[in-house]
């Protein structure tokens, strides 16, 4: 029992490797669906002890691993294999084990060419996802994150539609491109300060032009993996031609690592650079919302609107992100997880459709609700929860998303709202399409409903819909420890350090050096930065200046913002409308909202 | 010569009694096979000796031959290679069948050189073992059959030789003012005496032309011009001998002879940066718009050539062992690229990038170990690759060589492109009329040993990163102590 606890991270990591050994000697086919499925189901449920095990009162890393791997003193060189999760990687660790049984699922019948090399390709990409969510070592995660491009160009180049091999080419060398910088960055800071730990690495008095360089470095490598705007154009590509699970994956999980890379280096490791690029970001991210509508709008196959949704959802993410405070950085986490279970159930949806009737093509499908009215329900409510219907999850994260920006420029907000009308535009006009159809809509009375295997598949996605939407507590409850510190981190703000400071005194397991506050260390440089950072007093008057949040439980700053006995209230200035002074004066929102 | 000696010099003198037994196998009419029994067994001897023969530390001929651990390592390694190249080659189906024997031999006696290179501190025992590793080469290469109409092997063995010539003339030349300089031949006592005069104009060209020489070896831009031609002329098992383990024995001798700049030398340091640079842009380049398979691997082995040289450019130990580590794990990925090679040609012809079509249903074996070397030879983890580049890098960057290393992983982005194109060709094209590969059981075992190779030089490379660091941090140590004994010579 105790192994299992103390390796519990190595566990999820490799028991999918193990499996994926197992099936390379099972011959059967349908034993290998059901051999898959059973290990997928088996590991989501050990996941799950995470969940219940995971103390969320602390940013520290939980579930701890430390383990040499590589160690020559002669070349000076220590890659360590280390492992934990904290707040913001739980749920997505939780995500993808969770969606890997769905992904199997999905591909029952889908897959019928080389079903054992397509199993064990799903299983090493479970390894190699979990594991870049889960490794502390920057070497390990890199390791993790570039294992993963192989078997996801397999499953897209072998099982694909008919430009495959361009997607699956095209999908491999953005990604690697991008990690090419990435690798540039990580050796840079290993110079730095001669560790790959990147807890050691975070908050640390970097040089600010050093901190540029490693921030852009970063920032082309996740921007191509989350996808930003510019550098989205893989993704409409690889989601068509990919097949359902393999779009599913890449919509649930995949996307994800662009954004938690943000989170786990840009954010803390390069704070400054942070803070001076956050404009630009935000902007691209404000496009991304805008052009990723648009696009949406004009597409008349299903998978390819469902694609460019995901670059506006992503866009939400990114721009939650970069509000660089509690509100904005929470509601793009559960824009994270939200569009995981939204999108990836889409994929499902346009993958039962292909199965059907061999096109994706919208108006080949339309009128489908009349011969499968529970796949019309089912549609229907993931589609609304894509447009951020409230009581959807969407909703609770795009909600906390665009607080979180109007504390950053109340124009920028001013200009998403399109986006958030084209979401409806775009969702709503192919519900429509699917369930209704027009006057003369193609004949598909031969057409069958969805079968147990499907409605099983899309049934738990259903039940996260609701659940995240109608009480998101348990979801965010978990994150808000680890992001307070981050944006601690990130912003060098003051109020945050207490309740950092607090956390630090009940937990003992960490490095010395984790427990450290950037503002204790005490360097003249972090003093300076302090003192042009806080043009605002700290206890905000409320109501004044940033959005202000009152919470029900008054001094618990650990209350959900999403409660519904939440009010907010916003005090404009006419000065308010655009960036508020330099990008570096953004006030983290608990600031202001909980004085203590 | 006493049993001490006797034993320190054990693997050398097992490959050269397996030569000799060779010449005499030539001799009578019973041909290949049994040639290729005694090669065989003359190569595991070699892994066993080497092995046994790790621990041993002495100076042999008049402190002309050194046995340290850095040597030791490399003797054993090359012999590994000996016997992989020997797999490798089968039964040697493009060669003509009345030179097969002789073809063991000259195999024999060129690894024999190398074995012989990695221990040579002194300049003349060096270039003695030079030649003895290169010459046989020259002559493996016309062995190729002769198809109808093309004789392009004579063409390639011509080239090869008359540029390996030139490019050795100039070495002897560089060699010569190293010479004139310090006036010793003795590479321990040459360090010391060239150290005053190391920043003149004469100590930097003769450097720069003795490196010339190994440059060569290591087809470094611009001393690459035979490399393509080279491969795509003589036969698979031949390229893919050239391929690896005289790159390995060219980096070995660099590492000394650049060791003699350290730790500081500004000129030399720009003319490496100039090369490496040179040699990854190049290479990367061309190798895009290749069809042949071998033609391909010859321009990214100038690429590679040039991400060995990012580790001299630190003029330092850890970037030594950074590039001695890649380039053994570059031995293994290339050899592992050859060994498809040599089996997806079905009468021994080259092989254009199109024939891999479908090779993931024709072997599926053979695929997998392509998509391992081709991965790997991009520098994808967790293969060796990605771990080489790694250190090499690391060991720049320390050094503050950003603008190189920049360059190096824009490289990397670009040779991408055209290793998923084999990637493509193999796993995701339809066989179509190909017909499936059978194969022999040495293959597979090949095919697994290398795989299992790449992947633990990649995933646990610690042992074999150490022991390769201390030996040459040892190597560095070691020359003051004999110099003065030396310098009577």
């Amino acid at each position: 029992m105790k192994f299992f606890t103390d390796n519990v991270l190595s566990l999820l990591i490799f028991s999918p490797l193990a499996a994926a050994a197992v099936a390379a000697f099972i011959k059967r086919e349908e034993l290998l669906r059901w051999w898959t499925l059973a290990a997928t189901t088996i590991l989501a449920v050990f996941s799950l002890t995470l969940y219940w095990n995971f103390d969320p009162g602390t940013h520290l890393f939980q579930f701890k691993e430390q383990a040499r791997w590589i160690s020559i003193p002669a070349m000076n060189m220590n890659i360590n294999y280390s492992l934990g999760v904290d707040g913001i990687s739980l749920l997505l660790v939780l995500l993808t084990t969770l969606m890997m049984p769905l992904c199997v699922l999905a591909s029952w019948r889908y897959i019928q060419a080389r079903v054992k090399e397509f199993m064990i390709c799903l299983l090493i990409m479970e390894t190699a996802m979990i594991g870049v969510f889960c490794a502390l070592d920057f070497i390990l995660f890199f390791v993790f994150w570039e294992a993963m491009l192989i078997p996801m160009a397999l499953l897209i180049g072998i099982w694909g539609g008919p430009r495959k091999i361009y997607a699956a080419l095209k999908f491999f060398i953005y990604t690697m491109a991008g990690s090419v910088f990435l690798l540039v960055a990580i050796i840079a800071l290993y110079t730095q300060r001669h560790t790959f730990y990147i807890p050691d690495l975070m908050g640390r008095p970097y040089s600010p032009a050093f901190q540029y360089w490693v921030f852009l470095a970063f920032f082309i490598s996740f921007a191509i993996k989350v996808p930003m705007f510019p550098f989205h154009t893989w993704l409409p590509a690889a989601h068509v031609e990919a097949p359902t699970a393999g779009s599913v994956l890449l919509a649930s999980v995949l996307l994800k690592m662009g954004a938690y890379g943000f989170l786990r280096f840009s954010l803390p490791i390069t704070p400054e650079a942070t803070r001076f690029f956050t404009p630009y970001v935000l902007g691209l991210s404000v496009v991304a919302i805008i052009y990723g509508g648009l696009t949406a709008l004009a597409q008349s196959d299903l998978k390819k609107l469902v694609a460019y949704s995901s670059v506006a959802h992503m866009g939400f993410a990114t721009l939650g992100i970069f509000a660089l405070n509690q509100i904005g950085v929470e509601g793009a986490l559960l824009v994270m997880i939200n569009h995981g279970v939204t999108t990836g159930a889409l994929f499902i949806v346009v993958g039962i459709i292909y199965e059907r009737l061999h096109t994706r093509d919208l108006g080949l499908a339309s009128g489908l609700g009349k011969a499968m009215p529970i796949f019309a329900a089912f549609a229907g409510v993931f589609a609304l929860s894509s447009l951020a219907f409230p009581g959807t999850n969407s909703f609770i994260g795009e909600f906390l998303v665009m607080s979180g920006g109007f504390a950053v420029s109340k124009l920028m907000m001013v200009c998403v709202v399109p986006g958030v009308v084209l979401a409806a535009a775009y969702m709503l006009r192919m519900l429509q399409k699917v369930a209704y159809g027009g006057t003369r809509n193609p004949d598909h009375s031969q057409v069958k409903d969805l079968c147990g295997r499907e409605i099983l598949t899309l049934a738990p996605l259903l039940v996260f819909v609701f659940w995240i939407g109608l009480h998101p507590e348990p979801f965010t409850r978990v994150m808000q420890a680890s992001v307070q510190h981050l944006l601690a981190q990130s912003t060098g703000e003051p109020g945050s350090g207490t309740a950092v400071a607090l956390a630090m005194k009940s937990e003992g397991r960490g490095p010395k050096s984790e427990t450290r506050n950037p503002k204790s260390e005490g360097n003249p440089k972090s003093e300076i930065r302090n003192q042009t950072v806080a043009p605002l007093p700290a206890p905000a008057p409320r109501g004044a200046l940033a959005p202000t949040i009152e919470l029900p439980g008054g001094q618990d700053h650990r209350v959900s913002h999403s409660d519904f006995g939440l009010r907010i209230s916003f005090g404009f200035r006419p000065s308010d409308f655009g960036f508020r002074g330099t990008p570096a004066t953004f006030v983290p929102l608990h600031n202001a909202s909980s004085p203590r | 010569m006493p049993t001490s000696t006797l034993t320190a010099f054990l693997p050398e003198l097992v490959l050269l009694a397996g030569a000799l037994a060779l010449f005499m196998t030539t001799l009578g009419q019973s041909g290949a096979r049994q040639a290729r029994t005694v090669a065989l067994f003359t190569s595991f001897a070699a892994i066993l000796a080497a092995a046994a023969c790790l621990g041993q530390k002495t100076t042999l001929f008049n402190h002309a031959y050194t046995v340290d651990l850095f040597s030791q390592v490399l003797k054993l390694i090359f012999a590994c290679g000996f016997t992989l190249i020997l797999l490798l080659s089968g039964d040697l189906q493009d060669i003509r069948a009345d030179v097969k024997a002789e073809y063991y031999l000259f195999l024999t006696i060129s690894v024999c050189g190398l074995t012989m290179l990695v221990s040579c501190v002194d300049i003349i025992t060096l270039v003695v073992a030079l030649e003895v590793s290169a010459f046989p080469l020259y002559l493996m290469v016309p062995m190729r059959c002769e198809r109808a109409g093309r004789r392009s092997q004579m063409e390639s063995a011509i080239k090869y030789m008359m540029f390996g010539i030139a490019a050795n003339g100039i070495m002897f030349f560089g060699l010569s003012y190293l010479f004139g300089l310090t006036g010793t031949t003795s590479l321990p006592s040459l360090l010391p005496r060239l150290q005053p005069v190391i920043h003149s104009p004469a100590a930097i060209a003769g450097l720069a032309m003795t490196f010339c020489g190994l440059y060569y070896k290591l087809a470094v831009f611009p001393f690459h011009f035979w490399t393509p031609d080279v491969y795509q002329g003589a036969s698979n098992e031949t390229a893919g001998l050239i391929a690896s383990l005289p790159k390995l024995g060219g980096v070995a001798v660099l590492v000394r002879f650049v060791s003699l700049a350290s730790p500081d030398n500004p000129a030399l340091v720009v003319m490496l940066t100039i090369l490496a640079a040179g040699s990854m842009f190049y290479g990367n380049l061309i190798a895009l718009m290749q069809k042949d398979f071998k033609r391909l691997l010859g321009f990214s082995s100038i690429a590679h050539a040039g991400y060995a040289l990012i580790g001299f450019v630190a003029l330092d130990e850890m970037g030594y062992s950074a590039a001695l580590y890649y380039i053994v794990g570059y031995l293994l990925m290339v050899l592992a690229c050859f060994v498809v090679i040599c089996k997806v040609s079905r009468d021994g012809s080259n092989v254009a990038i199109e024939e891999l079509a479908g090779l993931h249903r024709r072997a599926p074996l053979l695929a997998v170990t392509l998509a391992v070397g081709v991965f790997a030879l991009a520098g994808v983890p967790p293969f060796v690759g990605f771990m080489g580049k790694l250190s090499l890098l690391t060991a720049a960057l320390h050094k503050g060589h950003l603008a190189l290393v920049i360059i190096a992983m824009v490289n990397a982005a670009i040779a991408i492109y055209y290793y998923l194109g084999v990637v493509r060709e193999a796993w995701f094209r339809d066989p179509g009329d190909l017909p499936p590969i059978r194969l022999d059981w040495p293959t597979r075992a090949l095919c697994i040993l290398l795989i299992g190779g790449i992947l633990a030089l990649g995933v646990a490379p610690a042992r074999f990163l150490d022991a390769i660091s201390t030996s040459v941090a040892q190597m560095h140590a070691a020359p003051p102590a004999g110099a003065p004994a030396l310098s009577s010579r």
